[in-house]
């Protein structure tokens, strides 16, 4: 009987089984932010422990940073206290740092996978849920929590428990101007916000074959908005490809060898699955949240339905019945760990290029790239400029206005058009503040139209 | 050597049932309280926003009712604790006086930190959390036995079963939530694993 890509990382990282079910289990790369980390570095100092494998330990400081351009610029003294103190955790216990004053920062989701960080097979932990990001290179990656980040600083491993592994096909072609962000959204919309608890998610099928790793990125970032811990799409000559050359990626000979046994990582052909979905690529749309939970989304040219529990039509302002295109916007974000990726301000420079577009008046429009990597490359294409003229602000990298724990926040009750990844209640600093979640290239449309509009309109005019 | 005894096999005290599925970390614990580097003073901020828009909307928040002051077992619906990892969410639950969450399902990294922090949180159908909901609003003040060796929960004469995952049952019945000690038990077994690992010094 064939295994899935899960259950052969899982068994090779097993380092024993503590109880029925729970095991010891190792995890290859660590990742850390200035949120998550220094109450696990405190409880390091009191026990006198240290980091176990610092060599497999690197941090970024993403959340709280500031996007005004200079790194050291906080407007609020506590952001920039947690900031110092990862620096100073950092060079104290001897784990690699993208310093930010060296202009080496970025969302850790982001800069690990450019500097070739995240590799297939591997078991990936960060105090961040978006970990599950790194699985679109075929690793399992996934969220934890502070005092787990302390025991695998001090052991390199962590107490788990096997999860199910669900096979999600998305088989067909998408239409123009559907992006793999609306797949996410549509599947997380199709099973729902909680579906996944207890399963890894196996991206497959045309759809996900076809997707850059980018694409990849944001469907695997997006896992955990349907409740599983981890998803991950199996790797192949897409992955190696990407990898390829990058600052840890394998040279030489190793190369080869890695990439021999990235290939039989893969999931066997006759693997069994716990659970198996296919969706029809050409069901989906554009795809816009109305409500605040990531399931709850509608395609472009839909209506806000009825049929919901609790007070969420009174939270958004929205009725019923109302269809979701022409909802007015205050704010444009693109940006996050999601869609803060280079391709995803390709795609909407791409959008903007030559059409004397500009940010409706009333609207703050933001392009917060997802790292310095990725902001220096926008610069040295031009593509900066074709934000700026069109009325977005080009900011540092970081979090930013994804996460509400730095200065860029929303006021009020303000609505959003956001790339990001949640539309909770006062995700975006606002306890009264509104996200709809879209698509990088439908947030530009917004942010143009100073209303959800349908990007396609302009896409067809374009084409 | 157990300085203290941690171990946790029962949890016995009055319930605070708050409603609702998909209720998410940020819900639990905004954001901007996590620029702190330490989690001291978290229970201030549990459910702060969501208390203030219920205080004004005039439906005090369940963990703002009188009925339920003291209460120490919260009883909760479907994918409590969805989204962000951030263990300040159950460290502001636990720092304000609850001690066990009992819900349908729970979002797994909210889950594992509760285990890690000493705070069992167990599951059971939705029959049971509607009973148990059902008793909590309409007795307040009825006690609640949660029996972790037993895998059950008692209120009010009655008893249901609750679910708990073999090796977190034992984590709490042994006092071995705090699994630092645990791990660093295995040794050079860890460095062997990692030896083995067919990427390793690729």
């Amino acid at each position: 009987m064939g295994q899935t890509l899960y259950e052969k990382v899982f068994n090779r990282h097993v380092v024993r089984e503590i109880a029925p079910g729970q095991y010891q289990l190792l995890a290859s790369l660590h990742l850390l932010n200035e949120v998550s980390s220094p109450q696990a570095f405190e409880t390091l100092r009191e026990r006198g422990l240290k980091i176990r494998h610092p060599a497999l330990t690197f941090g970024s400081s993403d959340h709280s940073i500031s996007t005004g351009g200079r790194h050291d610029d906080f407007a609020d003294p506590m952001a920039a206290e947690q900031v110092r103190t990862m620096g100073k955790n950092m060079a104290e216990f001897g784990a690699s740092y993208f310093d930010p004053a060296q202009g080496e920062h970025g969302i850790i989701h982001v800069v690990a996978p450019e500097r070739g960080l995240t590799q297939p097979g591997s078991v990936i932990v960060c105090g961040d849920s978006h970990t599950s990001t790194h699985g679109a290179f075929g690793a399992i990656a996934f969220g934890i929590g502070t005092s787990q980040v302390r025991d695998v600083l001090a052991s390199q491993t962590l107490l788990m428990e096997k999860l199910k592994v669900r096979r999600i096909d998305i088989t067909g072609l998408l239409a123009p101007g559907v992006y793999a962000k609306d797949v996410a959204l549509h599947v997380i919309h199709v099973l729902g916000a909680h579906a996944g608890v207890g399963y890894a998610y196996e991206f497959g099928g045309d759809v996900v074959d076809c997707f850059s790793m980018e694409e990849r990125m944001t469907l695997c970032n997006l896992a955990i908005e349907g409740g599983a811990r981890c998803g991950y799409v199996n790797p192949d000559q897409t992955t190696f490809d990407y990898l390829h050359g990058r600052d840890h990626a394998p040279r030489g000979t190793a190369w080869d060898r890695a990439v021999a046994e990235w290939q039989r990582v893969r999931s066997d052909d006759d693997a069994v699955y716990d659970d198996h979905i296919v969706l029809d690529a050409r069901q989906i749309e554009p795809m816009v949240t109305w409500g605040t939970s990531p399931d709850q989304s509608v395609p472009v040219g839909g209506i806000i339905p009825g049929d919901h529990a609790g007070d969420v039509l009174d939270f958004m302002g929205f009725a019923a019945g109302q269809p979701i295109i022409g909802t007015r916007i205050d704010v444009a974000f693109i940006g996050s760990c999601t869609n803060g990726r280079l391709s995803d301000f390709e795609a909407v420079a791409a959008y903007l290029r030559g059409r004397d577009l500009h940010v409706a008046p009333h609207v703050r429009a933001l392009t917060v790239p997802g790292s310095r990597r990725v902001r220096n490359a926008l610069i040295e294409r031009g593509l900066d400029r074709i934000f700026i003229d069109a009325g977005f602000q080009f900011r540092d990298a970081g979090c930013s206005l994804c996460c509400g724990m730095n200065a860029d926040r929303l006021q009020g009750r303000e609505i959003c058009a956001s790339s990001s990844n949640r539309n909770f209640r006062g995700r975006q600093g606002s306890p009264t503040g509104r996200t709809l979640l879209m698509s990088p290239v439908m947030v530009a449309a917004a942010a143009i139209a100073g209303e959800v509009a349908d990007a396609r309109h302009f896409l067809g005019a374009a084409a | 050597m157990i300085k203290n005894d941690t171990r946790i096999a029962r949890v016995t005290g009055r319930g605070i049932s708050i409603r609702g599925d998909d209720i998410d970390t940020d819900q639990i614990l905004p954001a901007r309280y996590l620029k702190a580097i330490s989690f001291a003073g978290m229970e201030a901020h549990a459910f702060e926003d969501t208390r203030k828009a219920a205080c004004d909307a005039g439906h005090p928040h369940p963990l703002d009712q009188p009925r339920f002051a003291g209460g120490k077992l919260l009883l909760v619906n479907r994918n409590f604790g969805c989204g962000s990892s951030r263990e300040h969410a159950p460290e502001s639950l636990h720092r304000l006086g609850i001690a066990a969450v009992i819900g349908q399902s729970f979002g797994e990294i909210f889950a594992g930190n509760c285990v890690s922090i000493g705070m069992p949180c167990v599951t059971a159908s939705a029959d049971v959390i509607a009973a148990l909901q059902e008793i909590n609003e309409t007795e307040p003040h009825t006690e609640f036995v949660l029996d972790l060796g037993r895998q059950n929960i008692s209120a009010g004469g009655r008893m249901f079963p609750i679910t708990l995952s073999e090796g977190r049952r034992k984590q709490f019945l042994e006092g071995t939530w705090d699994s630092t000690a645990v791990l660093l038990g295995a040794g050079a077994l860890i460095e062997q694993t990692l030896a083995e690992l067919p990427s390793h010094g690729a």
